[in-house]
């Protein structure tokens, strides 16, 4: 299968607002797709499709196709646990339950009940290692996670479903409420981690998609504008509205 | 002619000093005052032995376990009714007219004075249900009736836990019961000990109640199918019908003790479980 995930006329409605229009997309497996555009263009909206986050909103209507490596998601029914398991999600802002660091990355293993005894000891290391958390917590893994600064709270939220060894991770804003060292720190993991898994990242800012995706997608009103490979649609934009977009003159 | 701001602060923060320490005041002196007449004829017989003469003489040891019976009882009745109602409210329906029509019901519950649900009590379980004046009776009672305080509190605590935790815990592929009870509950539980402590109390200082459905022998109670007399009811009886007032006294100084004493017991748990959590 060429694409992870591939959608064919995505429309989403809540309640009489039109939030997706016919949204055509195709995420190609292990690199990184931005997905770019103003507030409320129904950016973040498109990434919780993905994972079916979207129904758990009242009011939400969707009609269309999403697959998953070539299978409808929504044909799964209600046991989300599984599209969950496979497709993780890693929010704007950090946010680690009021757990140690250890019973933070082992919920999720918990939860699948994928691990036991000591195995979970070792999950908890390798995914505390995937996002070079592991030096620093070794000897704190029962301290709690709030305790943390924010860039390692984001990387413990990753650690944390890394662990359910997911195939694509989506990312909403997940630098937004992170500083610029910070920032830059988290898209050098995504670049590590791209080499393992599917990952799409929402973000409104432009250079953020411009340094770590390979391929960027421009929402704009419901609308995917455009796709393709991000340095096309930065330097070379094919529609009008990309355009006014990525120099600026908008958004 | 208008007040500076200078000084209105300066009033305003008067009046709310005075008012504030009126009420420790009334506090303070009402609960010395019965320790003051109490205090002195607590002794360790009077601790220790049944009573004698209709309380006259002897002590309340009967009435300290059917306390504790009662109390005990009609709380672990209410919390996991109260909590899992509280559950189903905050997470297993969406807001409509049934979750309006429960939070109704509870908060009219809440506002019933307990000589009704004491007569309740009596109708229903002490004569229909046959289980007469017993301990059971009145624990059932109570439960009913402190019902409405820990759903309501614990419908608070669960709702303030932020959302963002549900996001996590749905994303990563967890069921609901599993979010509900690794992640929610965790959070939750120190709101929903402040329910169920005040449960306690309210359950320990009623009379009302207990009076027409736990009874007043003053036997010691050797099942929960036997009838017993608090110790609220102690002190009402005692006083009431002038048996005698200084153990009456003494009996409510063992009630404020003991409510004083659970409260900082439950205080110093949660503290120690939030400490733990976190």
């Amino acid at each position: 299968m060429k694409y992870k995930i591939q959608t064919s006329s995505l429309n989403l409605h809540y309640g009489s607002f039109h939030a997706l229009k016919d949204v055509f997309i195709r995420i190609r497996p292990r690199m990184i797709t931005a997905i770019i555009g103003p507030s409320g263009c129904g950016k973040s909206t498109l990434l919780r499709c993905f994972n079916r986050m979207n129904e758990r909103t009242a009011g939400v209507q969707i009609r269309g196709h999403i697959l998953l490596d070539g299978q409808d998601i929504s044909q799964t029914g209600n046991d989300l646990t599984q599209l969950r398991k496979r497709v993780g999600m890693v929010f704007q802002r950090p946010n680690p339950f009021p757990l140690s660091v250890f019973d933070n990355v082992a919920y999720g293993l918990r939860v699948h009940a994928m691990k036991k005894g000591a195995a979970v000891g070792k999950a908890v290391e390798a995914a505390l290692r995937a996002t070079d958390l592991w030096d620093a917590m070794k000897d704190n893994l029962h301290r709690s996670a709030l305790e943390l600064s924010a860039e390692q709270q984001q990387r413990l939220c990753i650690s944390r479903l890394v662990a359910v060894e997911p195939e694509v991770l989506l990312m909403d804003e997940p630098c937004s409420a992170l500083d610029p060292i910070a920032t830059e720190h988290v898209e050098e993991l995504m670049r590590v981690l791209a080499e393992k898994y599917t990952i799409i990242i929402v973000t409104h800012n432009m250079q953020q998609a411009a340094r770590v995706s390979q391929e960027t997608g421009f929402m704009l009103l419901g609308e995917l504008v455009e796709f393709g490979q991000t340095e096309r649609v930065f330097t070379n934009p094919a529609d009008k509205r990309t355009e006014d977009y990525v120099t600026g003159r908008y958004g | 002619m208008r007040i500076s701001p200078k000084h209105s602060q300066r009033i305003a923060v008067t009046v709310m000093w005075a008012i504030a320490g009126l009420t420790l005041a009334v506090l303070a002196f009402i609960i010395s005052y019965i320790l003051w007449h109490g205090l002195r004829h607590i002794t360790w017989t009077f601790l220790t032995e049944p009573p004698q003469s209709m309380g006259r003489e002897g002590g309340v040891l009967p009435m300290i376990v059917g306390t504790l019976w009662v109390t005990g009882l009609a709380v672990l009745i209410a919390a996991p009714v109260g909590i899992a109602a509280a559950i189903y409210l905050t997470e297993y329906t969406r807001e409509g007219r049934m979750t309006a029509i429960i939070r109704f019901g509870a908060d009219c519950l809440a506002g019933i004075p307990s000589i009704i649900f004491g007569l309740f009590g009596f109708v229903f379980f002490v004569i229909t249900l046959g289980m007469g004046f017993s301990i059971l009776s009145g624990a059932l009672t109570l439960a009913l009736m402190v019902l409405p305080t820990i759903i309501r509190t614990s419908e608070e605590a669960i709702r303030a836990v932020p959302k963002s935790y549900r996001d996590v815990s749905f994303g990563l592929g967890s069921t609901r019961w599993q979010m509900v009870t690794w992640v929610v509950l965790r959070s939750a539980l120190p709101g929903i000990c402040t329910g169920v402590v005040l449960s306690i109390g309210r359950s320990i200082s009623e009379t009302a109640a207990v009076m027409l459905t736990a009874g007043s022998a003053m036997g010691f109670p050797h099942s929960i199918f036997e009838s017993s007399r608090t110790l609220s009811l102690h002190f009402y009886i005692l006083s009431r019908e002038g048996i005698s007032m200084s153990n009456a006294y003494a009996t409510a100084s063992v009630l404020i003790l003991s409510i004083l004493g659970i409260n900082l017991f439950a205080y110093w748990l949660m503290r120690r479980f939030v400490a733990k959590a976190v």
